[in-house]
């Protein structure tokens, strides 16, 4: 049976898959049913399949990543691409050389997909207008993050059945996270009541406007929540210039057996990753059972990566 | 040779003109008579230009350009800067001293000053910075540079921050005589930011600049120049609650004039869109109500001159991510044609906008310009006043095309333009 009712879904059908701000419900419905045979495909012992047998995948990475990557690598070994890995920390740029410069370096090799990473917003739309393959964002600065919302919302839908209604907080450095964007859009459009918390130096002052709960501390924040998202916080932000240290941020954001016991009592615990263990989250709570559904969020990824693909590549043909 | 220009709506601010007339050009090209009376009846046996009554005006300031010479010469010198100027009607530019070498010093001065001599048509007004290389600490030589020419002095695109070092400069400036501009903006506060703090900074992910960044130098600047009576000049306002600062600093009777760019008062942050790095601008576009207080600024007169702020930036700084590109956009071609917007719109009469760009400039930088009484060199702008047009790049005469309102319809272009009483350009 499909993840969601099949009638609620619409075949997306751009070019590029930039942002969650460019998608919509039934297209977002779309891709998670897509998604959910690709989670029993990955489960089987033979998880080989054509669909993109012929087709080149590059992965362009500006920022170093190992789970973004190796899961983009693997969706698209899966689907039969063939899939070449850009680090480009170590690469021509440095000498110089501008995206732009790149992509039509790159262009000129004919790939079909560009699934790009760059530290910069933007990148991803800079990059489209450019090159003449499809290109999927894997992370633009600040912007977006579409693929790992998505595979959220596919892990959330997966362990709970339903998105609408429920009680999503997101925790962290709110301010400087694509997750957060990506996820507050697509939650919110999902019908999710979505709460943000974190302390006013690492929140957007108008982020009230995108639809969410404000909170600066997790005790109110937390109250009656499903799901609780931890985000990854930059420890180059904890050196006074956003809080004053890791030891204060710990005590009053981070989540622990203390504060968790304000959500719902069977509530659960997303990451994006990779983790801080003990700054932003409680080593143990991470690795809880119980609680704790960040594998399932990495088992996931690959499977809504393979949809992402596997839609593209049909748009193209 | 004695010529003449008649039947133009004639309209110069300072003499309290408006009326059809023509304007009588002697043989050394100064105005000898202006008005109704200069017909071609009148003025004997000599050329005579039929205006077919479009508006002439002093030939228009632009209080605020940068031209690459030296350093940057591929994104402007100032031969091609000449070129774009007249066609937009500007006989007259204050050009900003952020060069390489910065122009901080007598000998780089003398230099820029010979080439303005050499290679530009237009009249090239230059500013030398306030501070050695800009890097706001030690205070250039004021004196020697007013000497050498120099009618100002300012850092340009930054803004001098330690406090104790902006006491010294207003101090020693009234002990110089010297005009102080500040680009007021908190560094700190600015850091890395590229776009106006807010919604859409958020949604497009990007560092913010806050408008208090703007607030507070302003705030303090005012507070040292009560001190000391200098003579200062804020080059560009882009927050509507500076405007407030400013009335009531002027309510308590200081002396000051203010800047603002034709852009901030024609576009908004909402413009930029999807990252469109010709909008980029420094100060940021701020919201439409920012806007539209800028242009009651100008309207209740707290506001002295509108500027294109043109800063021409070749294709590679542009075609860049968001984040990393180059700042500013090239204006000045379309700073006549995007003013008369607001007149169009009905949000300034035209005398407003005439006098912000022609008396007011010219009294605020002691210039030999923006009046055509007796006397005065025959710069002259002429211009119709309803022309439909639309912005394209590929038609600006300037050496870079980075116009942030490409593909705009606008209303309203230059004719014709008078050095001196010679036409150097024409449709």
């Amino acid at each position: 049976m499909a993840l969601f009712k099949t009638k609620q879904a619409v075949k997306y059908e751009k070019k590029h898959l930039l942002g969650i701000q460019d998608l919509s419900i039934p297209e977002i419905v779309h891709i998670l049913n897509e998604s959910q045979s690709f989670v029993e495909l990955n489960r089987k012992e033979n998880k080989k399949l054509g669909l993109l047998k012929g087709k080149t995948q590059i992965n362009l990475f500006f920022e170093s990543s190992t789970r973004t990557l190796s899961s983009f690598e693997l969706a698209g070994k899966r689907l039969g691409a063939d899939v070449m890995n850009m680090n480009v920390s170590n690469s021509a740029i440095k000498k110089g050389e501008t995206l732009i410069d790149t992509a039509m370096t790159l262009n000129a090799m004919h790939p079909d997909i560009l699934v790009i990473r760059h530290g910069d917003s933007g990148a991803a739309n800079l990059l489209s207008r450019k090159v003449n393959c499809s290109v999927i964002n894997a992370g633009d600065g600040w912007r977006e993050h579409p693929t790992q919302a998505l595979l959220d919302a596919m892990t959330i839908k997966m362990k709970i059945g339903k998105i609408e209604g429920l009680k999503i907080a997101i925790c962290g450095d709110i301010m400087h996270s694509r997750v957060a964007r990506s996820n507050i859009y697509l939650l919110t459009m999902m019908g999710a009541e979505v709460r943000v918390i974190a302390p006013s130096t690492l929140m957007p002052k108008e982020i009230g406007q995108f639809g969410v709960k404000v909170f600066t501390n997790m005790e109110d924040g937390l109250k009656d929540v499903d799901i609780i998202m931890m985000l990854r916080m930059q420890l180059e932000r904890m050196d006074g210039s956003y809080i004053p240290s890791t030891r204060e941020y710990y005590e009053f954001f981070a989540l622990d057996y203390k504060k968790i016991k304000h959500a719902k009592e069977n509530a659960l615990i997303m990451h994006p990753g990779p983790m801080n263990r003990g700054i932003e989250i409680d080593a143990s709570l991470a690795d809880d059972i119980n609680r704790s559904i960040i594998v399932q969020q990495v088992e996931m990824g690959v499977a809504v990566r393979m949809a992402c693909l596997k839609i593209l590549m049909e748009n193209q043909s | 040779m004695k010529s003449a220009i008649i039947n133009a709506r004639i309209i110069d601010t300072k003499n309290n003109i408006d009326e059809t007339g023509g304007i009588l050009i002697n043989e050394n090209g100064l105005v000898e008579a202006v008005g109704k009376d200069v017909t071609k009846d009148n003025v004997g046996d000599i050329k005579v230009t039929d205006c077919q009554n479009k508006i002439a005006i002093p030939g228009i300031i632009d209080g605020r350009v940068f031209v690459g010479e030296p350093g940057f010469e591929y994104k402007e010198n100032y031969s091609t800067l000449s070129q774009a100027a007249i066609s937009g009607g500007v006989t007259s530019v204050v050009t900003m001293p952020n060069t390489d070498p910065v122009v901080d010093n007598v000998s780089t001065f003398d230099f820029i000053k010979r080439r303005a001599r050499d290679k530009s048509l237009i009249k090239i007004h230059s500013l030398a910075s306030l501070t050695k290389n800009t890097e706001g600490h030690e205070i250039c030589e004021f004196g020697l540079l007013k000497l050498s020419g120099a009618i100002g002095f300012t850092d340009g695109v930054k803004s001098i921050q330690n406090n104790n070092v902006m006491d010294k400069i207003f101090n020693y400036a009234k002990n110089q005589n010297a005009l102080v501009i500040q680009f007021p903006q908190d560094n700190e506060l600015s850091k890395n930011g590229v776009i106006n703090e807010g919604l859409i900074a958020t949604k497009l992910g990007l560092k913010g600049i806050p408008d208090y960044a703007e607030h507070l130098v302003i705030e303090r600047d005012l507070r040292l120049l009560n001190q000391y009576k200098s003579k200062y000049h804020i080059a560009l306002l882009s927050s509507g609650k500076s405007i407030q600062i400013i009335n009531e600093w002027k309510k308590k009777e200081l002396q000051f004039t203010c800047g603002v760019s034709i852009n901030q008062i024609s576009l908004n942050e909402n413009d930029i869109g999807e990252f469109k790095t010709f909008l980029k601008l420094s100060p940021p576009l701020r919201k439409e109500q920012d806007r539209l207080d800028l242009i009651d600024g100008i309207k209740n007169e707290l506001i002295d001159i509108i500027v294109s702020d043109h800063k021409p930036e070749d294709e590679e700084s542009k075609r860049l991510t968001f984040q990393t590109c180059a700042t500013g956009s090239s204006g000045i071609e379309t700073f006549l044609s995007l003013a008369l917007e607001q007149f169009h719109n009905g949000n300034l009469d035209l005398k407003t906008i005439i006098k912000c760009i022609t008396e007011n400039p010219a009294k605020i930088f002691g210039m030999k310009a923006g009046s055509l009484e007796k006397g005065m060199p025959a710069d002259i702008t002429v211009f119709d006043l309803n022309k439909p047009w639309v912005v394209k790049r590929e038609n600006l005469k300037s050496k870079s095309k980075n116009t942030a309102i490409e593909g705009k319809k606008l209303q309203g272009k230059v004719e014709k333009t008078y050095l001196n009483g010679k036409l150097v350009f024409e449709i």
